[in-house]
């Protein structure tokens, strides 16, 4: 029996046998993309285009005075179309539906920026589209819900178990076992079944390629360190990939929420709390009880907020060559505040926990050093989050006031 | 031997009835005397499901029912008793249908072994295809269970012939594609589907997925050996209560 998609004893593909063919003609058609050059020209040359590829490397001057360590460089992934990292997979994704002649896309989402990106490939490839994102994750970014919808795809709300990412994700499976004859699942992240691992990895390494390149002509030199956070994966292997034979130490973060103790988090790397398990269609690391049952998790980033994690970050965890870390909700809003005044930048709540991790260890390292944070998204999907948080009374009032308006 | 049991069975009806039941909703005690019930209403076979929080092949009904049973505190050891019970009393084949990582967290070989304790005859795990779990087919034969293999309608005909070499009992084939507990239109269709099954294993057959009356039951005869009725039936428990089950169950045949 062969055994593929594995890194470690990590990922694999524990599917329905009604997906198998899907998954097989997948991972085909994977592999003649893989092989054939003009695909990626073809990426690159899309998101040249539609998207602002290459995305910026900034140097945050103020910043780096302010903690007076490491010079720090920002990512500028919240620079794409849609505002986030998501858009590189999705259009990568969108190509290779054009190639395998399907006109229907899904996809779950948590933060609602992945449904975001999907939603405008889906419009801009003529593709029908239907979104499943869970109940939670709807209230929390109603703005996404409202531009998925205008952009012509239907979002579904999903009211199953605990109402986030990962009941959206099952929704979305049980769509495809119904309709993968003219239907593509556009996962949005580096876990899930092989051959989605790799291939959301693969899409997105286009942001450690161009980061590489930038600092080494910016810096003229390596980073130290560099900084990603982790919700299934996604953003930090597509930072990763392109230094990992370099001696460069890679950190990946994830969502403390409310501290560790309080186990409202989905910290499942840099806690002890999760255990290696099957879901999914995969073998990862799941927050999950002794009876193999998952277990709520907690993040004020919903896009951070998910039991499982790439199997690849699951092995790297494993073998010590990624480091992880959390970061807390509080520590994240600080973070994100800090980015602001300092810098004019707004990163995603997601992207603030790395932001909480380069700012914790930048202090203490030397002037000749420098690191990377990947921003990977923007704030501004945030607002109502990030007001509360804040607890700004204006805008406390402004929604009273509008809300006035409404039932007048 | 569970296939021995279904070809004998056969001799005496022209088609067999395997029912689902989901241990612990919308109670243990529920869960036992619905089980009796079946059985008393002449059901064959039953799969005992074993509810997971991502059960990723069922449709909203079974879903539902799972969650529910989680609610209320539903856990592995509680299901193994529950089945104890059932199995000590209820004289045909058990099986246990769950999710890969039940029996992972619990340790693949040491579940296989209680699940053989607790009198189950066989299994069906939907998201244990053979390239992913060896260890499971091996324990399973280590106990002498019938590890149960699923077709689809678009499994190719290779690959059924490669499921067919691990299947034990018999193979469920699921009538259509989609998940659980939605309508299955039963037409002249499911012929050539069935013929591929057919040629593809010696095993008897079942079939599931959409089964949920006696027309559809009529339509199978002579087709398959056994017809599988899951979220029918849960849906008449749900409105209905048990004793209407069983009324419903003998309404099939
Ligand atoms: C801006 C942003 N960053 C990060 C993530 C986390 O996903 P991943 O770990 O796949 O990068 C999300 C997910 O929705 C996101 O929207």
């Amino acid at each position: 029996m062969v055994k593929t998609g594995y890194y470690g004893e990590f990922g694999g593909a524990f599917l329905p046998e009604i997906l198998i063919p899907t998954f097989t003609q997948l991972k085909e058609e994977f592999a003649r993309i893989k092989a054939d050059p003009t695909f990626w020209e073809e990426y690159v040359h899309t998101m040249s285009t539609y998207s602002c590829r290459p995305t910026p490397l900034t140097f945050a001057e103020n910043l780096t005075h302010h903690f007076g360590g490491a010079s720090i460089y920002i990512k500028r992934e919240d620079l794409n179309h849609t505002g986030a990292h998501k858009a590189n997979n999705v259009i990568a994704q969108g190509l290779l539906v054009k190639r395998m002649g399907k006109g229907r896309v899904i996809a779950e989402t948590g933060a609602g920026q992945h449904g975001v990106a999907t939603a405008t490939m889906a419009a801009k490839y003529g593709f029908d589209c239907t979104i499943y994102m869970g109940e939670v994750d709807v209230k929390r970014q109603r703005p996404n819900v409202f531009w998925m919808e205008q952009l012509g795809a239907e979002v579904i709300s999903v009211k199953d178990g605990s109402k986030t990412l990962k009941d959206a994700m099952n929704a979305a499976f049980r769509d495809w076992a119904q309709n993968m004859d003219d239907t593509h699942y556009v996962l949005g992240t580096a876990s899930g079944p092989h051959p989605f691992p790799e291939m959301v990895s693969y899409f997105q390494s286009i942001i450690g390629q161009e980061a590489r390149e930038q600092i080494l002509k910016y810096a003229g030199k390596l980073p130290a360190r560099i900084y990603a956070c982790v919700g299934g994966g996604s953003n930090a292997l597509g930072l990763f990939g392109a230094f990992m034979d370099d001696p460069v130490e890679l950190v990946g973060v994830e969502a403390g929420g409310k501290g560790l103790p309080s186990k409202l988090h989905a910290a499942r790397l840099a806690s002890d709390q999760a255990t290696i398990g099957v879901a999914q269609g995969y073998k990862t690391y799941f927050l999950q009880d002794d009876d193999g049952q998952m277990r709520e998790t907690h993040s004020v980033a919903a896009g951070l907020d998910y039991v499982g994690v790439s199997p690849i970050l699951s092995h790297l965890s494993d073998t010590g060559r990624v480091r992880f870390a959390a970061a807390t909700d509080k520590e994240v809003v600080d973070a994100l505040r800090l980015s602001m005044k300092k810098e004019g930048l707004i990163p995603a709540l997601e992207s603030a926990h790395a932001f909480v991790q380069a700012f914790k260890e930048a202090p203490d390292m030397n002037g000749e050093e420098c690191i990377i944070i990947n921003q990977s998204g923007r704030g501004d999907k945030d607002i109502f989050t990030v007001a509360d948080a804040i607890g700004d009374p204006q805008w406390e009032q402004f929604i009273r006031e509008k809300a006035e308006d409404y039932n007048a | 031997m569970l296939e021995n049991y279904i070809r004998e069975k056969r001799e005496q009806k022209d088609i067999l009835l395997m029912t689902h039941i989901v241990l612990g909703y919308p109670d243990f005690d529920s869960s036992i005397q619905l089980a009796r019930t079946m059985v008393e209403a002449g059901v064959d076979l039953m799969e005992l499901q074993i509810p997971f929080s991502e059960p990723i092949a069922d449709g909203p009904v079974i879903l539902k029912a799972c969650q529910d049973a989680l609610q209320t505190g539903a856990s592995v050891a509680d299901c193994l008793d529950a089945t104890r019970k059932i199995t000590a009393s209820l004289d045909i084949p058990f099986l246990f249908m769950s999710y890969y990582n039940i029996l992972f967290k619990y340790q693949v070989e040491r579940f296989t072994k209680v699940a053989a304790e607790c009198g189950i005859r066989g299994m069906i795990v939907p998201d244990a295809p053979p390239e992913e779990a060896e260890d499971y087919l091996q324990a399973m034969n280590k106990e002498q269970l019938a590890p149960i293999q699923l077709y689809s309608p678009n499994t190719p005909d290779e690959r059924m012939r490669y499921l067919a070499d691990f299947a034990q009992g018999f193979v469920y084939c699921v009538a259509r594609k989609g998940v659980t507990g939605q309508d299955t239109a039963f037409s002249d269709d499911l012929d050539q589907y069935l013929a591929r099954c057919r040629q593809a294993t010696r095993l008897p057959l079942a079939l599931g997925f959409g089964v949920k009356d006696h027309k559809d039951i009529d339509f199978l005869k002579g087709k398959i050996d056994i017809a599988v009725v899951g979220s029918g039936a849960l849906r008449i428990l749900n409105e209905k209560g048990v004793e209407a089950v069983g009324d419903y169950i003998r309404s099939l045949r």
